[in-house]
């Protein structure tokens, strides 16, 4: 029985992830079949001959990966360079936390070495993320455990836990940070607790599966999307009441506010773009939307969106696409595409803005930008599926 | 009797609503035939909402949305016993809805969508995967959200031929559509560079598919069966008829694994599915109908939320723009498969990826990395463009 297994040991193995159809799969070198393929038209209507651009995507994704690489191997000098660039500035050393969601842990990065310093056992599939505004506790949404978990950032270590309703994803607080607004993604509800009383309020109904959340700058209007209804639900704070629904393309994510309250910016991880919204008059009135040479459109997933204080320069996660969009916001307009690890999924700028840092949900790390310069300068590996991403203010 | 209650309930509800304001009613129409078939294993017996449960989830989720945009979907449904009219029924259908979700076999579905014509009804073919719908016999007023079997073999056969398994055993009912879905995995064997290095039929000779003897008989027939084969890598089954194909795995006479209608499967869904975000959907189904969600209910699943992101995007009930819609080239529709899926405009097929399930997990999801396409990767599973013979009328 196995010795007509033999024969084919020579064989070359079956490819890696992640290797291209040149190397991995060898059907047009298959010498009995050639005759087959030159009779069926339609093989080379699927394969076509190389034309603009298209076969170079073939050749560039593998390529794309290698380019990851080096980074990783080139980590020494690399943060030799880093730890100059902040020899030069004054020394200030922030402290980031990663949600991974498969490995259930959070991940302690401090940013003036560049290094996880510890990781943190949470609960069940830790998504959203973020600091409470006295810069005392993070809060991460653990989904399948239907609650929010409170780490003290001094001891690093859990320490409560919120009646946040069943599977939370993403959550905004109001300015104060005495209210948290809780996307319930399995019954289509947007909860909201006290967080000194760790009490629930209440709940507003919205569309199928909430997601994206944010809070207008001057806290009156709470931001919902929902991913199955494909919209942004704009909630008033006080009566908790929705008080419009504005149609974004398919999959909105999540949603963020220019610091000048002029506009929210959805991202739309199926669509494909980024639907720019007048939150007075509820419209749409613009959209970003990207190209890259080379890449299939249906891997171009926005997800994450960064705006700088400014409100000049958004930073965009294109997921699958494994880029960051820099995009001028005046013209709306992508000023360039920034290499991340894989899956770029959130991100989250340092106070200073010197830097971003982006989950690669993959590719298991964190990229850093230099905010400046618009340059990835390092890569650090976390735990599984990095997710959410939050820095101590 | 319940029916009756529940178009009672469903009357009251509507008469509260329009006294806000009158929503625009969505009439949709799930066409089905009585009873179920029987299989071989008893766990994938279809339950006898098989469809129409997907399309339920659906139009809730549709009403969702729809409360935001003040439109109301509801659904009917008309199940054609033996020997019943099914021109007929679809008539009747036809008079309150101007959607009809149809799983008819092939000849059925031609009649009503013939019959329908003129009247303007929207079809979709939720369950029949026969190629010469999309063909020769393909219908201007029928969209079609089940995969065809030329998408399914070609979904597994980039898998295998991927995993360096060209070598295939092919072994065929004796039923029509076994030999159906056998010509598509010869296709794809020739498209993709494998070998079928021999034929075996496998006579249906009757007899039932439960015996109190159980599986003794079996272990000896499924060997002996199997036995003296040219070397092979992988055991390729088309039995669509349920007859032996689920006896295959593990009983071979060399020890090898077993794929196509038994073993590893390719479907247009599974309760395994849980990436995507499909997980919320799983649980949404479970919710609903109190079983797991198959590949017919995702496809009248799928088709009820097309007519829902078409009458959302056009802010319209009236058929004919919701059909423009869908069939002009803005129309995407997420469903959980980690992309985008449109139609192809030349046939009105949907394009999607094709998971491959083992029964318990999903293995892979094709179309396969490396197998390109000037398009769009989807193409790659199925009859393109410059192969189709549909000219729609």
């Amino acid at each position: 029985m196995s010795s007509s297994r033999h024969r084919d040991d020579a064989a070359p193995p079956p490819p890696l992830a992640g290797e291209g159809w040149e190397e991995g799969v060898s059907v047009r070198k298959t010498p009995q079949e050639e005759r087959a393929l030159s009779r069926i038209a339609s093989v080379d209507a699927i394969r076509p001959p190389p034309q603009a651009g298209e076969v170079k995507a073939a050749r560039a994704q593998p390529q794309r990966i290698e380019v990851q690489r080096p980074l990783h191997t080139l980590m020494l000098p690399l943060s030799l360079f880093a730890g100059l660039a902040l020899a030069n500035a004054p020394a200030h050393a922030f402290i980031a936390y990663v949600s991974n969601e498969k490995s259930n842990t959070v991940s302690v990065i401090d940013t003036d070495s560049w290094t996880v310093t510890k990781t943190i056992k949470v609960g069940q599939r830790p998504r959203g993320i973020d600091f409470t505004r006295d810069g005392k506790f993070v809060m991460v949404a653990v989904g399948d455990d239907d609650t929010i978990q409170v780490i003290d950032a001094k001891t690093q270590s859990v320490v409560d836990s919120l009646p946040s309703g069943p599977d939370p994803e993403l959550f905004a607080q109001d300015a104060a940070g005495k209210i948290l607004y809780v996307a319930n993604e399995n019954d289509n509800t947007v909860t909201v607790i006290d967080l000194e009383k760790r009490a629930r309020l209440g709940d507003i109904q919205v569309g199928v599966e909430p997601e994206g959340m944010t809070i207008s700058p001057d806290g009156k209007t709470l931001i919902n999307t929902s991913e199955t209804t494909n919209m942004a639900h704009f909630i008033d704070t006080s009566s908790r009441q929705i008080v419009a629904n504005v149609l974004v393309d398919a999959r909105p994510r999540f949603a963020e506010f220019k610091h000048d309250s002029s506009e929210v910016w959805v991202s739309s991880e199926i669509g494909g773009t980024v639907s720019i919204i007048d939150p007075n008059k509820h419209e749409v009135i613009g959209k970003v939307t990207f190209e890259i040479p080379g890449l299939r459109k249906e891997a171009i997933q926005p997800v994450g969106i960064g705006m700088t204080k400014d409100d000049k320069t958004a930073f965009i996660a294109l997921g699958p696409a494994n880029r960051i969009a820099v995009v001028d916001v005046a013209t709306r307009k992508v000023l360039k595409y920034l290499l991340v690890g894989q899956r770029v999924w959130h991100m989250a700028f340092t106070p200073d803005e010197k830097y971003l840092l982006t989950t690669n949900g993959v590719s298991n790390d964190v990229s850093v930008i230099d905010v400046a310069a618009q340059k990835v300068i390092k890569t650090i590996q976390v735990g599984e599926l990095p997710w959410g991403i939050t820095i101590a203010p | 009797m319940i029916r009756w209650l529940v178009g009672l309930i469903g009357l009251g509800a509507a008469a509260a609503s329009a006294l806000a304001a009158d929503p625009v009613m969505i009439g949709v129409g799930y066409l089905g035939v009585a009873g179920t078939r029987s299989t071989l294993s008893l766990v994938e017996q279809p339950a006898e909402n098989d469809g129409i449960a997907g399309a339920r989830l659906a139009i809730e989720d549709n009403n969702t949305t729809g409360k935001f945009l003040n439109q109301r979907f509801t659904l009917e449904e008309r199940r054609i016993g033996e020997g019943e009219d099914v021109v007929q029924a679809a008539t009747a259908l036809a008079e309150k809805n101007g959607f009809i979700i149809a799983d008819l076999p092939a000849d059925a579905l031609l009649k009503v969508s013939d019959a329908l014509r003129d009247r303007g009804t929207l079809l979709f073919n939720a369950g029949a995967i026969d190629e010469r719908l999309r063909e020769a016999d393909c219908r201007a007023n029928v969209i079609h959200t089940a995969p065809t079997r030329a998408m399914l073999a070609d979904a597994l056969g980039q898998y295998l031929v991927w995993k360096q398994w060209k070598r295939w055993l092919l072994v065929v009912g004796s039923h029509e559509e076994d030999k159906l879905f056998a010509d598509a995995l010869r296709r794809t064997a020739t498209r993709f560079g494998a070998k079928i290095v021999q034929e075996r039929t496998f006579e249906d000779k009757g007899g039932a598919r439960r015996t109190d003897s159980g599986v003794t008989l079996i272990q000896r027939q499924m060997p002996v069966f199997t036995q003296q084969a040219p070397a092979y890598d992988v055991l390729v089954v088309a039995d669509e008829s349920e007859v032996f194909g689920a006896y295959l795995p593990y009983r071979t006479w060399d020890p090898r694994p077993v794929a196509g209608s038994a073993g590893l499967v390719p479907r247009s869904w599974d309760a395994a599915q849980d990436q995507w975000g499909a997980i919320q959907m799983q649980n949404r189904f479970v919710k609903l109908n109190s079983r797991r969600m198959t590949a017919l209910d995702m496809q009248a699943w799928t088709a009820v939320r097309m007519i829902g992101e078409a009458t959302s995007r056009t802010n319209s009930g009236e058929v004919k723009k919701v059909a423009d819609f869908i069939k002009g080239p803005d129309f995407s529709v997420a469903a959980f498969k980690g992309t985008r899926l449109t139609l192809r405009d030349w046939n009105l097929q949907l394009r999607q990826p094709i998971l491959l399930v083992d029964g318990r997990m999903v293995v892979s999801v094709s179309p396969q990395e490396g197998f390109l396409h000037q398009v769009s990767e989807l193409d790659t599973l199925g009859y393109d463009r410059p192969e189709s013979k549909c000219k729609l009328k």
